[in-house]
């Protein structure tokens, strides 16, 4: 096939494409236009049924909560992919046995962390846990929830890290604990559905006490207990999935140089 | 407090609705032209540094169309996590590709 050829596919082919893009996009409803009835139907009811103001968390961990169960089984399984794929090989060695990071390309100026990073990276280390554990313990109040929350929480590890303690990220964050937090806390989640069938309810059912007041923190029974667990598994993946990486950084294969 | 008043308040507008709709078309072309730029820088650390001045822009647009749940992930996992997964990836191979 000439160049020439190849062009007139091509455009062909491109033609094609823009007339059926075009096509569908005359036909979208309008901007912000909401067709489906379960939204509606949900604002109306969650409030006073769940007893959650954060309507989403009220969604996400009771009226959808298996579906969420099979979400937070796709993070546990991404992390126990990491683990795997990165464990330590028979031929690969710590670079230093001193666990100093360094990174791979030495013959790349590196210049120290700097007093500042160093700094703002520890005063902010306190602030990220109080606001990662604010975000995981108010699911049912407010915006936030167990997946930010915990995210929240893993990026404190991160910058204990950043200040240039790899030896302490290590030694705060052991990996046998924090794979023991990431598997309890993840049964912890489908645990809490089994309760429910142990009562005599269905499947992740909400069979705690619900509160009388909407956006109370003791509201909503089961949604504040699922979000608890979310926020320690989704912390611990990350962590784990960070550690991982960091730990890498520190292997050399043999004879590699 | 009753459920009702709840709901009032959990989903009042305090900003006038020609003012949000100014607000997102504008994060709507900065989201687009934050995608350009990190398709169009070719060095692999500023491109990731791109990548997360990206995520902070789509975790506005996702404010700016009442998903305040969706920023706080993308804020954390999209302009945080991400980038030092890919930095930390970079620090490993860096010295291989020469």
């Amino acid at each position: 096939m000439t160049p020439g050829q190849r062009r007139w596919a091509f455009l062909i082919a491109m033609a094609g494409l823009a007339a059926f893009y075009l096509w569908g996009l005359a036909g979208l409803p309008g901007f912000g236009t909401y067709l489906g009835p379960y939204g509606n139907v949900i604002n109306r009811i969650a409030v006073a049924q769940a007893k959650a103001t954060g309507v989403v968390s009220a969604v996400n961990f009771e009226y959808r909560g298996f579906d969420t169960l099979g979400e937070e089984f796709i993070l546990f399984v991404a992390a126990t992919g990491v683990a795997t794929v990165l464990r330590r090989l028979r031929d690969e060695r710590a670079r230093d046995a001193s666990g100093e990071a360094r990174d791979e390309a030495m013959d790349r100026e590196a210049p120290p962390t700097s007093g500042a990073v160093r700094m703002v990276a520890l005063a902010l280390t306190g602030p990220t846990v109080v606001i990662g554990w604010y975000l995981a313990s108010h699911a049912q109040t407010s915006p936030s929830g167990g997946f930010q929350g915990g995210v929240v929480l893993a990026t404190a590890f991160i910058l204990i890290y950043l200040a240039g303690q790899f030896l302490v990220f290590e030694r705060i964050s052991p990996a046998g604990v924090t794979d023991a937090v990431e598997a309890v806390s993840a049964g912890g989640f489908a645990a809490v559905g089994i309760a429910a069938v142990v009562a005599g309810l269905a499947y992740l059912t909400n069979f705690l006490p619900l509160g009388t007041t909407p956006g109370a923190v003791s509201s909503s029974g089961t949604i504040a207990l699922i979000s608890f667990f979310v926020g320690l598994e989704v912390g611990a993946a990350f962590v784990l999935i960070v550690g991982e990486l960091l730990d890498q950084t520190l292997l050399l294969r043999q004879g590699s140089r | 407090m009753n459920a009702a008043q709840v709901l009032a308040v959990v989903t009042s507008y305090t900003a006038s609705p020609d003012l949000m709709d100014v607000l997102q078309a504008t994060i709507l072309v900065l989201v687009a032209a934050g995608a350009t730029a990190v398709t169009l820088i070719r060095v692999p650390v500023r491109q990731v540094i791109a990548l997360s001045a990206y995520g902070v822009l789509l975790a506005v647009l996702f404010l700016a169309f009442q998903a305040p749940d969706v920023t706080l992930s993308e804020l954390t996992v999209g302009a945080v996590v991400l980038p030092i997964l890919l930095l930390l990836t970079l620090a490993k191979v860096g010295g291989r590709e020469k």
